[in-house]
Formats: structure tokens, sequence, C-alpha cells
């Protein structure tokens, strides 16, 4: 290969990182880089803690509620996919829901039910129960016209250094993924498997509990889950991560 | 809301060592952290675990503050003959749960 040759391919490759995350033969899920027992916990429902959510996701899901009478189960027989295509675009509202504003969306809408609050319980079951139903799927959010000013701004956050440590995601999950944080491996943090059970945590937690994290991780003001700014974090992260296999839900220490 | 979920195989051969797991949903606070307000928390965990073979203990375990959050517990047992296995546990507050299941022994 020439050198002009070299040269326009190490600039492709950089346009590639910049901003569209590793390449997709180079995303790797954080379960590569877990322990084989934690591993094993994932892999094995009868082992893995998050089974106890997806239960009580289950039940809420058969149970009826609120006036309208209804239960999830009466009018969707599955959701499968829907994890995957979340966070979408939503004509009423004008702008991007992700799967736990949607399913409070159908609660108050087709339920007349109040919604369920962010992180609580019920909400991260149900959340659960549905997202299960699509593991093993592609992640394709919607790229068009609609989503990619959300997507853009999401994009703009993650390059964005913040916080009293003035750091940006990117500096982290993109250039210094595969190296060490102490003694952990730096992940490429693609949002496979939320809700997950994080053993940190000794319970199940959405993304945005997770980026809650590391916003105060950098000493940054954290957003409240399910602000817009978070759920346009998630459609970059979501974009960023598209064509993996969603593991949820997945376990991580 | 006292969920559990217990792994037994259906069946087994007459004398073949079969391994059950099980998890219990429960918090485990230790009774050693505080609240902001420097007020102790309560201590609440499951403090005993049982599995009992057609009435006949085969497995116990005694559960202290160091235990992690939702405990799983595997253990294995020697299939003699058909019959239910009975799990129960116990802890603070009042906490009991319990759960059985079949197995049938050829």
């Amino acid at each position: 290969m020439n050198l002009r040759a070299s040269r326009l391919l190490l600039v492709l490759a950089l346009a590639a990182c910049a901003g569209g995350g590793p390449p997709s033969a180079e995303r790797r899920s954080g379960y590569l880089d877990m322990g084989r027992e934690t591993q094993a916990m994932q892999d094995d429902d009868a082992v893995n803690p998050a089974t106890l959510w997806v239960l009580d996701g289950e039940a809420l899901w058969r149970r009826k509620a609120g006036a309208a009478g209804r239960a999830c189960a009466d009018c969707h027989r599955d959701l499968r996919g829907a994890a995957a295509r979340h966070p979408a675009y939503d004509d009423a509202a004008g702008r991007l829901v992700n799967l736990e504003q949607r399913i409070n969306q159908c609660r108050t809408a087709r339920q007349q039910a109040p919604a369920l609050a962010y992180e609580s319980r019920e909400l991260l079951a149900l959340t659960a129960y549905v997202a299960r139903q699509s593991r093993g799927l592609p992640i394709a959010v919607e790229d068009s016209a609609r989503t990619r000013p959300f997507l853009e701004a999401g994009r703009a956050a993650y390059a964005r250094r913040q916080g009293q440590l003035d750091l940006a995601c990117a500096q982290c999950h993109d250039q210094r993924a595969g190296g060490r944080l102490a003694g952990v491996v730096i992940p490429q943090g693609h949002p496979t498997g939320y809700p997950l059970y994080r053993l940190e945590w000794q319970g199940l937690g959405s993304l945005h509990r997770r980026l809650r994290n590391c916003t105060i991780g950098v000493r940054a003001e954290p957003y409240a889950p399910g602000s817009p700014e978070y759920v346009e974090l998630e459609m970059y992260l979501m974009w960023r991560a598209r064509g993996m296999a969603l593991e949820t839900p997945a376990v991580r220490p | 809301m006292a969920r559990v979920v217990v792994n037994v195989p259906k069946q087994a051969r007459r004398g073949e060592v079969i391994e059950i797991r099980t998890l219990a949903g429960h918090d485990m606070e230790t009774g050693f952290r505080h609240t902001q307000d420097g007020e102790r928390i309560a201590r609440d965990i499951i403090t005993r675990f049982t599995c009992r073979y057609n009435g006949v203990e085969v497995f116990r375990a005694e559960l202290h503050p160091a235990m992690a959050a939702n405990p799983l517990i595997s253990f294995s047992t020697v299939a003699l003959e058909s019959g239910t296995l009975e799990f129960s546990w116990t802890g603070d507050r009042g906490y009991a749960a319990t759960h059985s299941a079949a197995l049938s022994v050829v």
C-alpha cells in the first residue's frame, strides 16, 4: 500500500471514530470484560438476580390497572423488538421517548393509571420484562430527519467536557476504552443490557441511573432521570451501539 | 413482595447428585448503615434458610449481615425417592418465604 492510500485510510478511520463510536467490528459489550462468574450469572436466568424483577414485571404486565381496567397483556401479545427501537420519536409529544417513558405514556393514556415514578421498582420491573422480550435482537434506533436533531444533541453532550474534572464521555469511552481506571477495564459504554443488575448497586437500575453515576464521577451536576438531556444521550449511545445484540437484563460488576 | 426463584431438576435417576439453586429477593440491610441524619438503619436480613426433602432437612444455612442482597444459595443433594422439596427462608421483621418443588426419581 502506498503512503497516500494509507493516509487516506487513516483519515477515514479517524472520521469513523469521531462521533460515530468504534467501527462495528470493534464494538465490544461490557459483558466481554467481566469475570467468568459474572458472565455465568448473566447467562443463566435461574441465577441472574434480575430475574426477580422480570418476574415482578410479568405480574404487572398481566395485572389490570387504572380506570380503564386494562392490563398490558390485554392489548399487547408481546413487545418483541420495542426495546431495540427506543428511544423513538413520538409524534404527539414532538420529542423522543425512551422505553420507560413509553410504558408510562401507555399507562396514563390507555390504562388511565398514574405514571410510575422513574427508577421505581415497578417501572424497572415492567421495563425489564418488556426489554427481556428483545434479548438477542440488534439495536436499531431510528436515524431519520426527525430524530437527527436529538441524536446530534446527544452526540454533542457525549463530546462535551463537563464537571470539575473537565472530562467528556468520549475521553474515557472512545479514546481510552480498553484501558484501565484503577483496576477496572474502561468499557466502550454501550447500553446493551439495561435495565441491568449491577452488583455494586445490589439491585436493578436504569441507564439514566448509570449516566447519573458517571456525571457525578466527573463532578458535574447530574440531570434528573428521564430528563430530555439524558434521553438525547441515550439516543446517541443506542445509535452508537447500533447492530449490537440486546442482553437485557444484563449483570455488571 | 417476597419473591423467590428456585431451580430444581424435574427428574433425576436414583442415587444421582442433583444441584439446587435458589434466589431470594431481599435487600439484606446490614444494620451498620446510617441515614444522612445519623440515625441507624435497623438490620433487616434473611437469617435462616432450610431445605426439607420429603420432610427431612437436607440443607440449612444461617445468614449474617455481610451477605449480598438477593442471596443466591446453591447446594446439592442425592436424589433418593420421588417427592417434594420444601424451601423456607425466615428473617428479621417477620420475613418469611416458602416454595416447594416436585422431584420425580426414576
